[in-house]
């Protein structure tokens, strides 16, 4: 394989673990971020600091990014998160701008906006995908059962799901606190692959990006959503060469996606015999109401 | 001993709508009682006040001898209440099972780690929390549609189905909230039977809030009518079917209508 699909692959790999996170909270538990790169840039930059100032190994470092984005995540989310609606949304801009511009200005340790170089370049292709393979599976997991049928409650109608004995704030609290950790991971991977990071590359197009991906799979499908990353990944890779360009691509591409399906590719559906059925089985009844 | 449910002297306001008008009842331990009222008479915002969906303006609420007055309503459902909506409340993109599911769960639980690994006790409770759902569906007589979305399903259907949710919660005191709108006579008929049947097995403190009163009189030996929010009379259903006030109320709004 060569150098180049590797790095792709790895990519990839990165870049799915961050939208795995966003999918958990915007898919399945409907609370909407526009700032997730932030903490992406929290697990780069705690990864970056601990590696080459404190010469910790790369697998601590990137679990520790990971934990400093859950704390910081639980600190927005306890007032933010407790009220309905999109206070979260409007605070995740704020936070992804505040953190990227401390990122900028806190030169003593973050050396400032011409980024953080001579990270180690630990982040191989079987380290992204051992990393991707485990959360992608913990994640299904978790969401095949209680923990699933209680976000998608707190989502479709929180006030029955507080009618159930679901106390939805928290509930709202510990899927922003999950996805928190994945993006925070994902980021440190990303240091570890790059070997240079900068606080431009967290920036709110990052976050957008991120956002997209999961509407553009369909919310509330994982498949869905490592499709739409696969997709929107390889898009920006192979237009690369024709970068000016880049951005126009990805945006028709996405166009094109939510008029022709504006559920999303995936809709809810994950792949397996449900999405067969609905695909090339009978319709299913329609609504007989009185 | 203790009552399933006393309100004293409970009074709502919406800014200068006066909702709930100093009530005070009391159901006792085990009691299959009806709510009935005309149009904007109060009933829903009851539930919606005992329930914690909305805080009362004054006045309290107490819950087998425990004082609910402004609780979160996840606290109070944790306490043995369990409620069905008027206006359907079903996850709309989950399955008839599911959403039994959703509330069986709260009975039968693994930890974080075991959910995150399938391992453990997963597959066990899992089995449970499914049997027991698919159980209560039989009861309402869903389970054949256990797999179709819940939305899907005809008005009657949901209705039911929202019966099962809430009795999957396992409640001491379940709140009904016009179960019988948007059905037929014989679905009605159904109806009655299945509400009398769950009061029976399940032994739970039943309230049923309904807008015919003719339904509420077949079942409920301890009726409590209100008007513009306030308590007009309260009894079995002889002294309510003779009450003036009562009589007053239901003809005020035929006329109107
Ligand atoms: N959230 C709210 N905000 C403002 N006013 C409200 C609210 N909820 C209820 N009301 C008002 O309170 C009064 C009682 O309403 P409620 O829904 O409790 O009546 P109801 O007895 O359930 O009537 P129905 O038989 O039509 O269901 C009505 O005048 C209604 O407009
Ligand atoms: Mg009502």
């Amino acid at each position: 394989m060569s150098a180049y699909t590797e790095g792709i692959i790895t990519l990839l790999m990165i870049n799915a673990i961050a939208a795995m996170g966003v999918c958990l909270l915007t898919g399945f538990t409907g609370v909407f971020t526009l700032g997730h790169a932030a903490y992406m840039a929290l697990g780069g930059y705690a990864t970056a600091i601990l590696t080459v100032k404190y010469h910790l190994h790369w697998l601590p470092a990137v679990v520790a990014g990971g934990i400093l984005a859950i704390v910081v995540a639980y600190v927005i989310g306890i007032p933010t998160l407790k009220l309905m609606g999109d206070y979260y949304a409007i605070a995740s801009i704020g936070l992804g701008e505040a953190i990227r511009l401390i990122l900028e200005n806190w030169q003593s340790v973050t050396r400032g906006a011409r980024g953080y170089p001579g990270i180690p370049t630990f982040t191989t292709m079987p380290v992204a995908v051992g990393f991707f393979l485990v959360l992608a599976f913990l994640l299904f997991c978790l969401l095949h059962g209680s923990y699933g049928r209680m976000f998608k409650a707190c989502r479709d109608d929180h006030i029955a799901a507080a009618l159930l004995g679901y106390d939805t704030a928290r509930v709202r609290v510990l899927s922003l606190v999950l996805s928190a950790f994945y993006c925070g991971v994902s980021g440190g991977l990303l240091a570890g692959f790059l070997s240079f990071i900068q606080p431009v590359m967290f920036d709110m197009l990052k976050s957008t990006e991120l956002t997209a991906v999961v509407v553009f799979g369909g919310l509330g499908s994982l498949s869905g959503c490592l499709l739409g990353t696969t997709i929107i990944t390889l898009v920006t890779e192979l237009f690369r060469p024709i970068s000016q360009y880049r951005m126009l691509i990805y945006g028709a591409v996405l166009v094109i996606i939510m008029v022709l399906r504006p559920e999303g590719i995936m809709g809810q559906y994950e792949f397996g015999p449900k999405l067969f059925r609905k695909l090339f089985g009978r319709k299913a009844p329609a609504q007989e109401r009185r | 001993m203790a009552f399933a449910l006393e309100l004293g002297g409970v009074n709502k306001f919406f800014g200068g709508v006066h909702a709930v008008n100093d009530m005070s009842f009391i159901l006792q331990e085990g009691e299959l009682a009806g709510l009935i009222g005309p149009n904007g008479a109060g009933k829903t915002t009851i539930f919606n006040l005992v329930t914690g969906v909305y805080d009362v303006s004054s006045g309290h609420i107490t819950l087998f001898g425990e004082d609910i007055t402004n609780h979160k309503t996840y606290e109070v459902v944790r306490k043995g209440i369990a409620r069905t909506f008027q206006n359907l409340r079903l996850f709309a993109s989950a399955t008839v099972l599911e959403n039994v599911m959703t509330a069986c769960q709260q009975h039968h639980r693994y930890s974080f780690l075991e959910a995150c690994t399938h391992l453990g006790r997963w597959r066990s409770v899992e089995r449970e929390i499914r049997d027991r759902s698919m159980t209560l569906l039989e009861r309402v007589g869903l389970a054949d549609r256990a797999d179709q979305t819940a939305t899907t399903l005809p008005y009657g259907h949901q209705r039911r189905l929202e019966i099962a949710r809430a009795l999957a919660l396992e409640p001491r005191l379940l709140l009904l909230d016009e179960p019988a709108a948007g059905m037929n006579p014989e679905e009605v008929q159904d109806l009655n039977r299945l509400i009398q049947k769950i009061h029976a097995d399940f032994g739970l403190t039943i309230l049923v809030i309904e807008h015919h009163m003719e339904l509420v009189m077949e079942i409920c030996p301890h009726i409590v009518c209100m008007n513009f929010g306030a308590l007009i009379a309260e009894g079995d259903p002889e002294h309510i079917q003779g009450h003036p006030e009562v009589l007053k109320a239901y003809l005020g709004e035929e006329v109107e209508e």
